[in-house]
This record gives structure tokens, C-alpha cells and sequence, in this order.
């Protein structure tokens, strides 16, 4: 089988406070899943779980603790990033920090077609630029010479999209793409990816909270929580019948816009971070509804119930399963 | 529902601005007229840049250059009486401050000081809000209150930066309620928040609403939470209310084509059909389009709508639309 990126045990650990009282804490622990050719996978939860730091190693800008990072099928070493950058681009949170306010918006297009050796003629170099933007539902005319602050966020985003796609990538990291850009123009950034996998061919890694447009585009699902990969299969097993409790409570915390549909339930929150990160068994195992006394000292092994992954000792030790081989 | 607590006439907040020796004025606000009673959540939604912040600046008489107060007023009722916001001076909107009309903002990193622990935060207020409050009362005080609250007592110890997002939300939304005011304005309480901790700060926030029986105006762009704290809404579009009603009239029988992209731009589980998000962009607020300002991106635009503003059409009891299509608009 086909796969764009492999992403196999990736773990980092980030070492916090002086040499007296230091506190290891790991940002991300043995995560791995893949993404196919043409497919968008999610990978959601709440912040401080671990999904940009995961983003950040898949893109080079952290160097994992161990794991291992494979682009169709290669593993990328440092010197190759050339290569490796040109199948893998990023697309950010915020269009507004992406680009440089006192820098055109063009000469990023520029630039990129430069360092890639994209185009041999500046008319070709405005041939492809003209095409990306094409592409993302906006034309080089409308945008030649412009600055950031003359486009609106949507707008922004969907330059930054074509930016990325400058070099023809096979996949597109996107960090929480939308969650700065407005509900109203959101579905408009959804879409488009919907439309980049469908004519293009590209596959997404979709960084969002947003569980109700990772519904809406995704192919597959992973759900983390505090470094772990807590449940993962196809989006529509996952979300609409989630098996671990913490997607079920995610599932259940998205507000539904129907008044009759209000949260009847009230939920506890983590008071500190990081107490949930240094706890030893299930992270999760200080705010679950169905914590039994195995959850709070081992850590639940992976067990795959319904072609759906899951860390959760009701489906593993508790239940009798045996983790996957 | 009680009586009215906010009344504002034809409000009217615009920025002035100097661009190189000419003047450029920002429609922010252009006349609008709220009346939220006591003991109700108001909902104003809106997309970015539709004015939704500068009207809540105007709610709290916070109007500093380069805004101005063009036209209109705010009134407050306060003990019974209605006091025009604009006529008094600045100790006695300081006083008004806290205790009868306080604010909950947007980023709560830069609300809370960063290099003082939460429980200083708490004294200052404390102590610059009431009189004759020692340390050791204010710091009882807070203790009481976040009890009250039901968030743990341990976080007046902590630096800001120690707390989750979502807990120093919540730490904003108790110091904006620690003098139990009537009336609490909150700017995007709950954006930037994942599901989780929104969904935990919106239950605080009808907690507070609940035990104090006073009234929330809460600002949001996110239809789902609207649907999930407010009593009334009204829909925000270019500096004007568009539509206002019930939250159940608006969700199930919303009028103005702006406010039906709203709704059914949503996603939904269960059902993966395309949706569309609302077609092309904000207007200029320097420069608006004569008529309707939804008009250039409104699929139903007549020919009336090119040129002349709509008035408030009254559909029901409470359910308020400014729209040609929905009728001649002159009872407004």
C-alpha cells in the first residue's frame, strides 16, 4: 500500500525547569499512523496534546527523540531537505504571522520559485504562480504587489494554500487552518482542500480542534490526548461512534447549533497541564467517567476493535483483548 | 424577562482617522438599538469586522480615540433608575465599573498580570473597588468566591502562566463576577478555547448567570455556542443589527439571507453535504455599498435593495428584520 508519509514511534521529550527541579515531560509518545495518496487525515484534540509538536518534527523544525519520519516510503535525512520539502508543505495557523507585513505577498511566490528552481523565465514563474492561485479560487492580478493587510483572513489563507502549492506536494500539513479565519468563511478554506484532494490528487494532515469540519472533510482520524494517540480509524467509526472516552467527550462538547440541544451535563477540566502529562497509568484516568483502578497505573496498550485503534484498558486488559501483534 | 437593564438609541460609533491630511471615518457602529433586559443572556454575532467590539466599547463607555461617539446614547439602569452613560464623568463610570457592569475579554493571557501571582490580581481589584479591605479579607474573599464558583482554591498560589487556558478563562470570568455585577460583557469569551474548555467556560458562565440572576451580553462569532448560553441574539452585519430574536426563532426560522448562511454554513454530524461558507467578503465600512450592505453578496438582491436601506420589519413578538425581502420595513 501507498503511503505519502509513515510516521513510526515518534516521540519527543522536552526538559523543562534547572538542573535541581527538572521535570521531563513527553510532548508526544510513540505516535504513529500514515496518510495515503489523495486522503485527509486528521489529527485533532485539545491544545497542549501534541499534535503541533508532531507537525513540527514531521516538518523538520524539531528534532524527535526517536522515531522514525518516512516520505514515500524514504526516510528523510537532514541534508535531503530539498527533497523533502517539496513533497511536504506547510500551510499555518495564522495567515497574518505567515507573511512579513512590510513584504509583498508576491515575492514569497518568487522566492519559492527560486530556492525550488521551479520556472526558467520570470513569465513562466508568473504562468505557474497565476495557475496555483487559480487553483485556490484567485488570480494573479487581484494579488501582484499587494501587502498582507490588504487581503481579509480568508483571503490570506487561500494565498498561503497556493503558496504551499507551489511545488506540487504530495501532502500538505495544515495547523489549525481555520480556527483564525471566521465560521462564516471557513467551509469556503474546507472545501478547498476537499477540492485539492479530488482534482489534485493531494493529500492533507489536518491539525484542527474543530471535530465538526474534521467530520465534514476527513477521511481518517486520529484523536490525541496528552501525547498519546488515543483513538484512530476511519472518521465516520470514530466520531460517530466514539469507543474511547475522551473522543466521546469531545464529540460531546462540539455545540450544536440547535437550542434544543443544549449541554445538559457538567464536565471537569484539567486545572494544570501538567499533572495530567507526568501521571503514570492513562492520561486521562484524573476526569473519566468509567476510570477503574488498572487505568491509574498502567498505561493501556493499543488494541484495534472494528478496524478502529484504540488506548483504552476497557477494550484491552479490562475486557480480555489482546493488543495487535 | 425582566426590565430593561441596557437601552441604547441610534447608537452611532465611528473611527475617525487622519490618512495623510485626509479624513477617513470608519462606520463601525451606525445605529443601533439594543434593549436587553435583566436576567436574560444577549447574544450579538457577527463575522470579523462587522463592529461586534467597538459596539460592546460603546456598551462600557469605553470610547477613546481615534473612536467617537457620533450620535445615540447608553443607558444604564441602575437601582431603578436610568442613568445616561454619556453624561457622567470618569469617577463616576469607574464606580459604575465592577459593580454594576463589568467586562470579560477575549485573551485571557494578557489580561492577568504575568509576574504577579493570581491571588495579587484578585487584591488589586479588591482593593480598588471597595473600601477599607485589608490583604488578608481580599484574599478570603477570592477564596469564598472561587468556592462559590466551583474552581479550586489552589490556583490563587499560581502564576498565570501555569494555568491551562481554559483555567485562566475561568480565573477572568471569576474576577470579572467578584463584585456580583447586574450586567457582564463578554468580548469572544470562549474563542480560541478548544471544545473542551468552551464547553467548560460556557457552563460557568450560565452558572454565574444563574445564581446571580443578572444579565450576560456575550459576543461570538460561533453559531454553536450562541445556540447554547443565549436567550435572544442578534445578528450583527456591518455596524447594524440585521435580525434579532429569540434563539430558538433564530435557529429555526431565521429571516435575513446573512443570518440562513450563518446557520447552514455549519457542519453537521451525520450529514456530509456541501456547504458554503457566506460568498465574498465584508464590506468597507469607509466606503459602504449604497442600499442594503449585504446586497453584493446576497443571492436574492432585488432592485430595491441596490438602493435603499431597509428598515425593521416586525415579524412576530420580538423577532425584528431588516430585509426587502421580508417586508417594507417601516415600522422600525
Amino acid at each position: 500500500m501507498d503511503k505519502v508519509l509513515e510516521v513510526e514511534g515518534l516521540t519527543k521529550v522536552f526538559t523543562l525547569g534547572s538542573v535541581i527541579s527538572r521535570v521531563r515531560i513527553t510532548a508526544t509518545d510513540h505516535v504513529s499512523f500514515y496518510i495515503r495518496p489523495a486522503e485527509i487525515f486528521a489529527l485533532a484534540g485539545e491544545s497542549g496534546c501534541g499534535k503541533t509538536t508532531t507537525a513540527r518534527m514531521i516538518l523538520g523544525f524539531e528534532e524527535p527523540t526517536s522515531g522514525i519520519i518516512r516520505h514515500n516510503g524514504q526516510v528523510a535525512a537532514r541534508h535531503e531537505k530539498v527533497w523533502f520539502t517539496r513533497g511536504i508543505q506547510a500551510v499555518f495557523q495564522d495567515p497574518f504571522g505567515t507573511f512579513n507585513p512590510l513584504r509583498t505577498v508576491d515575492r514569497y511566490f518568487f522566492a519559492t520559485v527560486q530556492n525550488y528552481g521551479l520556472a526558467k523565465s520570470r513569465r513562466d514563474a508568473i504562468d505557474l504562480i497565476d495557475q496555483k492561485l487559480r487553483a485556490v479560487g484567485l488570480s494573479y492580478a487581484e494579488f501582484a504587489g499587494k501587502y498582507p493587510s490588504e487581503f481579509s483572513g480568508g483571503q490570506l489563507q487561500r494565498v498561503s494554500i497556493a503558496r504551499a502549492l507551489m511545488t506540487n506536494p504530495s501532502l500538505l500539513i495544515a495547523d489549525e487552518p481555520v480556527s483564525m479565519v471566521d465560521a462564516s468563511l471557513r467551509m469556503s478554506i474546507v472545501n478547498l482542500f476537499k477540492e485539492l484532494k479530488e482534482q489534485f490528487g493531494v493529500s492533507v494532515l489536518y491539525i484542527t480542534h474543530d471535530l465538526a469540519t474534521a467530520y465534514y472533510v476527513c477521511d481518517r482520524i486520529a484523536i490525541m490526548f496528552r501525547g498519546h494517540i488515543v483513538e484512530m480509524g476511519p472518521v465516520e467509526q470514530v466520531l460517530t461512534e466514539p469507543k474511547h472516552p475522551y473522543t466521546r467527550l469531545l464529540r460531546e462538547s462540539i455545540p450544536e447549533a440547535d437550542p434544543d440541544k443544549r449541554w445538559a451535563s457538567a464536565i471537569r477540566l484539567s486545572d494544570l497541564e501538567r499533572e495530567e502529562y507526568l501521571g503514570q497509568g492513562c492520561r486521562f484516568a484524573g476526569r473519566c467517567p468509567e476510570v477503574a483502578d488498572l487505568c491509574r497505573r498502567q498505561l493501556p496498550a493499543d488494541v484495534v476493535v472494528d478496524g478502529v485503534l484504540v488506548k483504552c484498558h476497557r477494550y484491552g486488559e479490562l475486557a480480555g483483548h489482546q493488543p495487535p501483534p | 424577562m425582566g426590565e430593561t437593564i441596557l437601552r441604547t438609541e441610534h447608537l452611532q460609533a465611528y473611527y475617525v482617522l487622519d490618512v495623510y491630511g485626509t479624513q477617513k471615518v470608519v462606520r463601525a457602529v451606525d445605529d443601533v438599538g439594543l434593549d436587553i433586559r435583566e436576567n436574560e443572556v444577549y447574544g450579538i454575532a457577527g463575522e470579523s469586522g462587522c463592529g461586534k467590539t467597538t459596539l460592546l466599547k460603546a456598551l462600557v463607555a469605553a470610547i477613546e480615540p481615534p473612536l467617537r461617539l457620533m450620535g445615540g446614547k447608553v443607558f444604564y439602569r441602575v437601582r431603578g433608575q436610568e442613568v445616561d452613560v454619556s453624561s457622567l464623568d470618569a469617577e463616576a463610570k469607574r464606580r459604575l465599573r465592577w459593580e454594576f457592569v463589568s467586562y470579560v475579554p477575549q485573551g485571557s493571557m494578557s489580561v492577568l498580570n504575568p509576574v504577579i501571582r493570581v491571588k495579587e490580581s484578585f487584591a488589586d481589584f479588591i482593593e480598588s473597588h471597595t473600601e477599607g479591605k485589608g490583604k488578608r479579607e481580599a484574599f478570603t474573599m477570592a477564596q469564598e468566591h472561587l468556592a462559590e464558583l466551583g474552581l479550586p482554591a489552589n490556583i490563587l498560589n499560581a502564576y498565570p502562566h501555569q494555568l491551562s487556558g481554559g483555567m485562566r478563562q475561568r480565573v477572568t470570568i471569576a474576577l470579572a463576577t467578584l463584585l456580583k455585577p447586574r450586567l457582564i460583557i463578554g468580548d469572544e469569551p470562549t474563542t480560541a478555547l478548544d471544545v473542551v474548555v468552551q464547553r467548560g467556560v460556557v457552563q460557568l458562565l450560565k452558572d454565574v448567570q444563574k445564581k446571580l440572576q443578572n444579565t450576560i451580553v456575550v459576543v461570538t462569532h460561533d453559531m454553536g455556542v450562541q445556540a447554547n448560553i443565549a436567550d435572544r441574539v442578534g445578528i450583527m452585519y456591518a455596524g447594524k443589527i440585521v435580525e434579532e430574536a429569540p434563539t430558538k426563532t433564530i435557529f429555526s426560522a431565521p429571516l435575513h439571507p446573512y443570518t440562513r448562511y450563518l446557520i447552514n454554513s455549519l457542519p453537521r454530524f451525520g450529514d456530509k453535504t456541501p456547504r458554503e461558507g457566506v460568498p465574498g467578503s465584508p464590506p468597507s465600512l469607509i466606503d459602504p455599498p449604497r442600499g442594503c450592505l449585504f446586497h453584493p453578496r446576497c443571492p436574492h438582491a432585488l432592485d430595491v435593495c441596490t438602493r435603499e436601506l431597509p428598515g425593521y420589519t416586525q415579524v412576530n413578538a420580538g423577532h425584528r428584520v431588516a430585509c426587502w425581502l421580508v417586508g417594507e420595513g417601516r415600522n422600525g
